[in-house]
């Protein structure tokens, strides 16, 4: 539980702004919480469903140790593909049309300067530094590690979850994500993001609003254990 | 979440086979949970009583229709971005994945002191608790001039299936510069946006194929839902093509004749090519032959969908008067596993959870222009209540608008799939 709260707590903080950057990091910053729900940058930061994306730029493809890539980007790398900015933007442009098989569930950005902010955010953050993968984690935040402490009644998740299946199916669809077998840390840290409104969308942030922390705990629960 | 088994009828093959025989016969000592209807409530219900009491509850869902054409995204269908195939839904999984005994006939009578459903077919089916989701019914004379002998005519579509396809056929056989028109129905009826978002889809439609045409709404009521967002919709794509009248200027005053495919607005007549007449609404037949009705509606606790007049019927969707939830398929849906876990907890040794609702309605007013309106709710004494919303704004840009479209898309392969399996 504890390396699950530490692993929340530094996906937090790269999730959820912090007080009086947001001005510096501007648009880019906005424009990368969405991706903060599966990839973590900066100091701490490690694997989540995403690889982490320090020392990004000038990294091979599929090159970040200890993450299983899908079998196309793992062809590119060994065919010496390397991360340019031009190869990400083309990436964050249509993840699919770049890389058919990857597993990136993400739509893709169509604005260039969304997708060169996004970049200019991506290089500030640490993008351009060694990966950090031996650093320590950031501060935990703590409504993210209170939920993980709980211990989630899988039942009570499983009859919760209806209310999700009406829109998220278990395969995923092209705009709306699965969200079966999502790790808990992920799960809270997006729910409580939606909660807290750092992370906008009208239906989450609405129905985000009513969880208490008991019901997150037994979603996450419930999620975790299905296909 | 399902598991597989294939108890009593649950099979294609079973399912033919209970046509055929006149009385179902009562499975073996296992608490029977009656579904009537097998739309947006109907469905739901059966698949989750069937999955979550894990085979300790035998559930019969009775439809006279083989495949379910959902009224949701049958706008689309008016406008030519779906296809009509994409709108039918099949019940062979909820048979055979989920155990369900799928009768398809009609109930047409309760017996709630025997605890009986008589069918069309012949034969009663008994039940420990009654679920009635059979959305709703017309009020003929709502409109004068119109009646279900003159509906293809002047098609309602507001029951999805050959009136949609009816519908859509006579809008593409408009003449050039003709007019459609538009009934509009009295407050409540089914999907409150569902009009206004044909009106889009229809002149949609129309800019493409017949840009000279018109269109008339006639409509009773002072504003409607989304309202803002429509009217600034059509300014945008459809500049000049629609005109709403409402009370103010008589669209409360309105009569039809089929035969001279006339509609007169407070007395001034007005020919048009097709005329689309979406009546004042009421529950379900069955709901009033069950006896369970007060005016239009079934009045429900909000706690778990059970008749106020008898706990042991559950009302979904359309023909429940349940307080503040609108009358859509996400509502339905989301009242169905409500009253999925109040029952099996009930007959089974499930747990109860507290109740809560939520519902989202997507429309479409143009190519990549979706809008959406939602809601959270909970239970109260009263009815359901609402705990808070959202609706999308004036002015949000093409890729807001775009984005809100792709997810309507997700929504409809994700509900469609949770009602069916
Ligand atoms: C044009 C249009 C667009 C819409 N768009 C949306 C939308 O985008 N989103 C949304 O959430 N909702 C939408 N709706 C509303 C939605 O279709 C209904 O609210 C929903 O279907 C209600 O579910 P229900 O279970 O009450 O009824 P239904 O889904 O209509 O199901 C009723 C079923 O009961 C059966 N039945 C009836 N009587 C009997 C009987 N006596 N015996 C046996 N079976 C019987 C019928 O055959 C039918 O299959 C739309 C509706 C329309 C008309």
């Amino acid at each position: 539980m504890l390396a699950r709260a530490l692993l929340s707590g530094a996906f937090a903080v790269a999730v959820l702004a912090l007080p009086g950057q947001a001005e510096d990091r501007g648009e880019g910053e906005v424009l990368f919480r969405p991706c903060g729900a599966c990839h973590m940058i900066g100091d701490g930061a490690v694997h989540r469903v995403g690889p982490h994306l320090n020392g990004l730029f000038g990294r091979p493809i599929g090159g970040a140790e200890g993450y299983e890539y899908s079998d196309d980007l793992i062809a590119a790398r060994d065919r010496g593909v390397i991360w340019s900015e031009e190869l990400l933007d083309r990436f964050l442009a249509g993840p699919r049309d770049t890389f058919r098989q990857t597993s990136m569930v993400f739509r893709g950005i169509r604005s260039p300067e969304d997708r060169a902010a996004l970049i200019g955010y991506l290089r500030s953050e640490g993008g351009t530094a060694e990966a950090q993968n031996g650093a320590e984690p950031a501060a935990i935040d703590p409504e993210i590690a209170a939920i993980l402490e709980i211990a989630g009644d899988v039942a009570y998740g499983a009859y919760l979850s209806s209310e999700c299946t009406a829109c998220h199916r278990a395969t995923g669809g092209e705009d709306i994500p699965s969200i079966a077998g999502m790790a808990p840390s992920v799960f809270i840290a997006g729910i409580v993001a939606y909660r807290n409104g750092t992370r906008e969308h009208q239906v989450m942030n609405t129905l985000s609003a009513r969880l208490g922390d008991e019901e997150i705990a037994a979603l996450a629960a419930y999620f975790e254990t299905t296909e | 979440m399902t598991f597989n088994r294939r108890i009593f009828l649950g099979s294609a093959a079973a399912v033919t086979a209970s046509l055929a025989t006149p009385i179902v016969i009562s499975a073996q000592g296992r608490p029977r949970v009656v579904v009537v209807g097998g739309g947006a409530g109907g469905a739901t219900a059966a698949r989750y009583i069937a999955n979550d009491s894990q085979g300790a509850i035998d559930v019969t869902l009775i439809e006279p229709t083989r495949a379910y054409y959902s009224c949701f995204f049958s706008n689309l269908y008016l406008g030519g971005f779906r296809d009509y195939d994409s709108l039918g839904h099949s019940y062979g999984n909820l048979a055979a994945t989920y155990g369900v005994n799928v009768v398809h006939d009609w109930a047409v009578a309760v017996d709630r002191d025997a605890k009986t459903v008589r069918l069309a077919g012949g034969g009663a089916v008994r039940y420990d608790r009654l679920v009635l989701s059979p959305g709703i019914d017309f009020i003929e004379d709502s409109v004068p001039g119109w009646s279900l002998a003159t509906q293809n005519a002047m098609p309602h579509a507001y029951k999805a299936g050959s009136q949609t396809q009816l519908l859509r056929a006579q809008v593409e056989a408009m003449p050039e510069g003709g007019t459609y028109a538009m009934v509009a129905p009295p407050n409540p009826f089914r999907c409150p946006p569902g009009p206004y978002e044909r009106i889009s889809m229809v002149a949609h439609m129309l800019k493409q194929t017949n840009p000279t045409a018109k269109i008339l709404i006639a409509d009773p009521k002072e504003g409607f839902s989304k309202q803002g967002l429509f009217e600034d919709g059509w300014e945008r794509h459809y500049p000049g093509m629609i005109t709403r009248i409402g009370p103010d200027f008589g669209g409360d005053v309105v009569e039809v004749d089929a035969e001279a495919m006339t509609l007169s607005i407070d007395g001034a007549v007005e020919s048009v090519d097709v005329c689309n007449v979406i009546p004042a609404q009421r529950a379900g037949s069955i709901a009033f032959a069950a006896d369970i009705t007060e005016g239009n509606w079934a009045p429900v606790s909000a706690y778990d969908l059970s008749s106020r007049a008898d706990p042991e019927i559950h009302v979904l969707g359309d023909s429940a008067a349940q307080g503040a939830m609108p009358k859509s398929g996400f509502s339905a849906n989301s009242q169905a596993k409500v009253c999925a876990n109040a029952i099996v907890a009930a007959l089974s040794d499930g747990r109860a959870f507290p109740p809560r609702f939520s519902n989202t309605c997507w429309s479409l007013i143009d190519t990549d222009d979706g809008i959406k309106v939602g809601a959270t709710y909970e239970a109260s004494d009263e009815g359901i209540v609402s705990t808070g919303g959202f609706v999308s704004q004036v002015g949000e840009t093409a890729e807001v608008r775009a984005e809100t479209y792709r997810e309507s898309l997700d929504w409809y392969a994700a509900i469609t799939s949770d009602m069916f399996g």
